[in-house]
């Protein structure tokens, strides 16, 4: 395959006595769909604010496109060209969707804001991934979480990112607005992109991702093809063993009538 | 989505909903409009014109001469100290924090200008400038203490409102008192009045800019497909606008013309307006007030935010300072103290600025200021002590902070943030 766009390795975060992350290596290609499993606590959403920029790593190294880069702050990520949605959205809800599509990327003429050609921007953009949404011109706090969602994947949209990463995207959605992003996750993919998927949702992971990269206790538990690995080998690298709650239960759904056993 | 709306209809039609209600252009339809919108909790500036009007009509009843132009013309003077402070007080509270020290700094600068040009001799210009650059370091301390250390703008604040009242009182040491001449640039300051040609001439450019700039970007969105003001809506924006700028320059002109002091002051606040809605800067100033976390992954740089609101909370309150002065033609050490602080942050509420960060706008400094301002001059014509004054205020208060209180939640209700 060619070069990863991004490519982490080596990584460690400290909290205070915990050791979040310890020697994490990860790596996207361009045009694949990687989703970024674990249980809770396994690090991942620091790894996602190490990615982004929020919450530097103490120690490893990050290739962009095969160069050594600093990500430091969240606007170097932004720089990159790695747009992050975060689960809880991160939306400003006394700004109406404009405002929050362009915020912190502005465009402005002869140092105004232009909000015409924000406008214009933003309802293409929207039209492009069917989106209708009545007036543009409404606080973000009136809408549904499912339009907040598509805003805030809109939003990621707009400074032609390179990878875009999704923490938890579908967690709040219905199942159409569930499969309008899952959607919206293979165009994305593509057009060349590098997309990181954080989900639980196993479904999800199957229907969308290429490679699934597991992390377990802040460590590298297992980087799986999704297509010729089974749901019980990840659901073993998640939990950490063969044998484990998930894995008892299908057996035993599988084979009805053996409980008592 | 909640409603599931399956986007058949592509290309430019796409850009109306049938689901959004849209004014029609006729008188009616915008009148209908504005009470819907009054109703969901969007009141903007209505109750503090309302709440003005009632003021001037139960003043003016009591006696006459609360609505003759001498008196509307000192009023816009009296303001215009407390308005300035009041300004920057705005750009915290649109952060969703305070700054108590503005009183203490709009002192300290007063006294650093008249030291500055009293004893050390300086040209009164300089000395003013040296104090707003003083003013604005100020500023920056808190700020800095604020976003890069994490102690609560309450916090700082109050130590500031504490450690720059003990400067002034320092700096002006054992006299206590420093005048001020009447005939320098810090006198000519509130004293200075325009003929009325100028005042009439401002007022008429202010409209006609109005007008013509709304006219050309709704024209402009007109013509890209977006959803524009129709011409009936501009005519009548621009009414609502011509009235009581033309109206207030004819009363100004009745007395002594148009007073320089009022003038800075709206132009102040014009500014700000105009900063905090048309630009980046502005954005982010919103961004922060409404979700800094937000703006921080948006890549805002919030503490530089937040350090420059500070700083220009501080200058405005530093050019208040000099108002004082200027209306007073000297310092002591009273200037900026007493109920300076708490009236120029009523102001901001009372003007319609909300206490819980991200909703405001920079007129809530005159509007608030004008009804404080009518109040205190009306209570002084009806030869009433601060005593009534103080509690009258403090209902007026009240009744703004209720009213954001509620139409936040009806906000809520009808789901308009």
């Amino acid at each position: 395959m060619t070069q990863p766009i991004l490519e982490l390795s080596g990584i460690s975060k400290r909290f205070g006595a915990v050791q979040a992350l310890s020697d994490v290596h990860f790596h996207v290609h361009p045009g694949e769909v990687v989703a970024l499993l674990g249980d809770n606590g396994a690090g991942k959403s620091t790894l996602v604010k190490v990615i982004a920029g929020v919450n530097p790593a103490d120690s490893g190294v990050i290739l962009w496109e095969g160069r050594p880069v600093k990500v430091n702050r969240p606007s170097d990520a932004q720089q990159l060209g790695i747009a992050t949605i975060y689960q809880d959205l991160a939306l400003c809800d006394n700004l109406d969707i404009v405002a929050n599509l362009f915020l912190g990327s502005e465009r402005t003429a002869v140092g105004v804001l232009d909000e015409l050609e924000m406008e214009r921007r933003a309802q293409e953009l929207l039209d492009s991934l069917s989106v209708r949404i009545p007036s543009l011109r409404v606080p973000v706090a009136s809408l549904s979480g499912g339009q907040r969602q598509i805003i805030a994947i809109a939003r990621s949209l707009l400074g032609d990112p390179k990878v875009v990463m999704l923490d938890e995207p579908t967690a709040a959605l219905g199942v159409a607005q569930t499969a309008q992003v899952l959607d919206l996750i293979e165009r994305l993919r593509d057009q060349g992109l590098g997309v990181i998927l954080i989900s639980h949702n196993m479904a999800d992971v199957r229907a969308v991702a290429d490679r699934a990269v597991v992390l377990r206790l802040g460590r590298n538990a297992g980087d799986f093809r999704i297509e010729d690995t089974s749901y019980e080998e990840i659901v073993a690298a998640i939990t950490g063993a063969a044998d484990n709650p998930v894995s008892r239960r299908s057996g035993r759904a599988a084979v009805p009538g053996t409980e008592e056993a | 989505m909640a409603q599931q709306t399956t986007g058949t209809a592509q290309g430019a039609q796409v850009a109306r909903d049938p689901r959004l209600i849209v004014d029609d252009g006729t008188p009616r339809g915008l009148l209908s409009g504005a009470l819907r919108r009054l109703r969901s909790g969007e009141l903007g500036s209505v109750p503090v014109i309302v709440g003005l009007f009632v003021i001037a009509l139960v003043f003016w009843t009591l006696n006459d001469k609360f609505l003759s132009p001498q008196n509307l013309s000192n009023l816009t003077v009296q303001i215009v100290a407390v308005g300035l402070m009041s300004s920057g007080v705005i750009m915290v509270l649109l952060l969703g924090e305070i700054d108590l020290s503005v009183g203490s700094v709009a002192g300290v600068c007063g006294v650093v200008t008249t030291v500055l040009a009293v004893q050390y001799d300086w040209n009164e210009v300089a000395a003013m400038a040296a104090a707003v650059v003083v003013a604005a370091l100020i500023g920056v301390i808190h700020g800095t203490i604020f976003a890069k250390v994490g102690v609560p703008a309450f916090v700082v604040t109050l130590a500031g409102l504490i450690g720059w009242q003990g400067a002034q009182l320092y700096l002006l040491g054992a006299d206590g008192t420093i005048n001020v001449p009447y005939d320098g640039p810090i006198g000519y300051l509130t004293q200075t009045y325009f003929v009325p040609a100028i005042g009439w001439s401002i007022a008429a450019a202010a409209v006609v800019l109005y007008a013509g700039f709304t006219f050309y970007g709704e024209s402009r969105r007109a013509a890209a497909g977006l959803p524009a003001k129709s011409p009936t809506e501009i005519v009548a924006r621009t009414l609502l606008l011509a009235v009581p700028v033309l109206g207030g320059v004819w009363v100004l002109n009745s007395y002594k013309g148009v007073p320089l002091a009022f003038l800075i002051f709206v132009g102040i606040v014009v500014v700000f307006d105009l900063v905090l809605r048309k630009t980046r800067y502005g954005r982010m100033v919103f961004a922060v007030g409404g979700n800094a976390e937000a703006a921080r992954r948006a890549g805002i740089n919030v503490d530089m935010v937040r350090i420059s609101v500070f700083a220009l909370a501080s200058t405005l309150s530093g050019l208040g300072g000099i108002m004082f002065v200027s209306r007073s033609f000297a310092v002591n050490q009273s200037t900026g103290g007493g109920d300076a602080l708490m009236m120029a942050i009523a102001a901001a509420v009372i003007g319609g600025t909300s206490l819980f960060g991200g909703r405001g706008s920079a007129y809530s400094a005159l509007l608030g200021g004008l009804v404080l301002g009518a109040i205190s001059s009306g209570l002084f014509l009806l030869q009433m002590d601060s005593s009534v004054r103080f509690m009258i205020t403090a209902v007026v208060l009240l009744v703004a902070v209720i009213l954001d209180a509620v139409s936040r939640r009806s906000r809520r209700a009808h789901a308009r943030g």
